[in-house]
């Protein structure tokens, strides 16, 4: 296993040190795993159920509080936030998951813009952020559908395009081609990367083994709870 | 806050209600079904203690006054009775009063032919109470007055009163407390079932940053919403039940106006409209506001 050289707090996006996370008395969900991943990366996150990728995307979120450790997001040490800090700290991250969560009775403007009126952008503002992001994204013909109108693809271009409308400095995707056919996830991916290489330090997790293998980036395995792999253009590696 | 968030907040509240139409209606029927039971009780009770006050206002205390006594003694012992908080009125009946009155109930006919007042030693107060409970005291203190030679007093009519107008209290404090608790459990239920439903929404405006007020904003608006229009219909409902009422006695007993004088609608009304809207747009609130809460620790 290789870990990357250490360099300034300021060039850090996420810091994790000695993060443990028990649900329960037993086997950790997390067990005394330090990460550290630089402003700008695109890492991978792979694993088998159970290996503690979700949960560490909730610690990182502030869904959860670690038993031990720290976590250490934007700068932002996240378990001293206090609750009435979680909101404004959430802002500066963007999330996708796997089932998009989008607001089903608001249609696609709606569900972007919803993300700027909780930061109270102004109306004229939303006006004009709102169909530059779905433009990216390639939605600009869709603003007006529902959810349930689109594809599933589609459905991720959404929560996608919400999820940056903020311009976060880091986006976590968990398991955002999880639902995807294959050329759906690629596309997704593609702009995922694009978002990278305009700065955003992109963190996926996914079990996608193809897309990893063919992206050639920072690849960390975990296994029960530990990260027992971190590679610079790294693979999936099997667990057999 | 801006004012477009305040505006978004509330519009979205509004559209929550005819987007969730089937939650709105059971909601607004459950605070209806509750109000309109409460505003009945509150209706029948508040008569029931009008009647009561108006049969105390009735009861009198008669002060026998010592024959002869002067105009100035008279007024005198008026001016005293008049400062006490228990008593409401105070009537002078001169011994020629009552020797007319007398006659006249018992139909003597003409009593010029009288040549002497029989009753020329029963100049008296009638002495009306604002507060029936407090007979005892005054007839004490009546038997105490110099001039004053006997005291007559309807004792257990205002201890049958006095005991009435507590149950009445009483049972009045039980239904609505019983009622008013009743209110809230179906109604918190039911704006809890509906809410609940939409955990989801909730959660996701949490977890792209939405603080509790913004999140909470539009159900509570929702929840207030629906509790001022589940307010407003059996408010409709109880006026015209108790117009129709008041209507339905004086026209069937009319031999009992007396007995059962009714508030008029507008007095019963007073209390009751405001006590309606703060009962349905508070409990609306309450509801809305702590399901909602139970759902933002993501």
């Amino acid at each position: 296993m290789r870990r990357r050289a250490g360099s300034g707090v300021s060039d850090k996006a996420i810091i994790l040190e000695h993060v443990s996370k028990a649900y329960t008395a037993g086997v950790p969900a997390l067990n005394d795993v330090t990460l550290h991943i630089n402003k700008g990366e695109f890492v991978f996150i792979v694993g088998d159920s159970g290996s503690g990728k979700s949960t560490l995307i909730k610690l990182l979120l502030r869904e959860l509080l670690p038993t031990s450790g720290r976590v250490i997001v934007n700068g932002t040490d996240v378990v001293r936030l206090r609750r009435r800090q979680i909101p404004k700290f959430r802002r500066s991250l963007g999330v996708v998951f796997q089932d998009f969560r989008l607001l089903k009775d608001r249609n696609v403007y709606e569900n972007v813009a919803f993300a700027q009126r909780i930061i109270q952008m102004p109306n004229r503002e939303i006006r004009r952020n709102v169909p530059s992001i779905l433009s990216t994204v390639g939605l600009a013909g869709k603003y007006k559908a529902r959810p349930k109108q689109l594809s599933g693809g589609e459905q991720q271009r959404v929560a996608l395009a919400r999820a940056l409308v903020n311009k976060p400095q880091i986006l976590l995707a968990d398991e955002p081609t999880g639902n995807l056919d294959p050329k759906n996830s690629w596309d997704i991916m593609n702009l995922l990367e694009k978002i990278n290489n305009n700065g955003t330090t992109v963190l996926v997790v996914t079990h996608n083994r193809e897309i990893v293998n063919a992206m050639q980036k920072r690849v960390i395995t975990m296994k029960k709870g530990i990260i027992v792999s971190d590679e610079e253009k790294g693979g999936y590696i099997d667990e057999d | 806050m801006r004012i477009n968030t305040l505006f978004y907040c509330i519009k979205q509240g509004i559209r929550n209600i005819f987007k969730n139409k089937w939650f709105t209606l059971a909601s607004v029927a459950t605070i209806s079904a509750c109000l309109f039971l409460f505003g009945l009780f509150y209706s029948i009770l508040t008569n029931f203690q009008h009647m009561v006050r108006n049969a105390e206002q009735g009861l009198c205390v008669s002060a026998l006054l010592d024959a002869g006594m002067s105009d100035e003694r008279v007024a005198e012992i008026r001016g005293t009775l008049m400062r006490r908080t228990e008593v409401s009125e105070v009537e002078y009946v001169s011994a020629e009063d009552t020797w007319a009155q007398f006659a006249e109930e018992n139909n003597f006919g003409d009593i010029s032919i009288f040549t002497e007042n029989p009753l020329e030693d029963c100049a008296h107060f009638d002495i009306y109470l604002s507060d029936v409970s407090m007979q005892p005291a005054l007839v004490s203190y009546l038997e105490s007055v110099e001039g004053v030679r006997k005291v007559n007093q309807s004792f257990l009519t205002a201890q049958a009163l006095t005991g009435v107008n507590a149950i009445i209290g009483y049972v009045s404090i039980g239904i609505i407390v019983i009622l008013f608790l009743v209110s809230i459990f179906l109604i918190s239920n039911t704006v809890s079932i509906g809410i609940s439903v939409r955990k989801e929404e909730i959660q996701i405006m949490k977890y792209i940053g939405a603080t509790d007020f913004f999140t909470r904003a539009p159900f509570v608006i929702e929840g207030m919403l629906i509790g001022l229009i589940g307010s407003f219909l059996p408010l409709i409902g109880v006026y015209f039940i108790y117009n129709e009422a008041m209507m339905y006695v004086a026209k069937r007993f009319p031999s009992l106006s007396q007995l059962l004088a009714f508030l008029p609608v507008e007095t019963v009304f007073t209390n009751l409209i405001p006590v309606c809207i703060g009962l349905g747009v508070g409990i609306g609130f309450i509801g809305s506001f702590t399901t909602v809460r139970k759902h933002l620790s993501v």
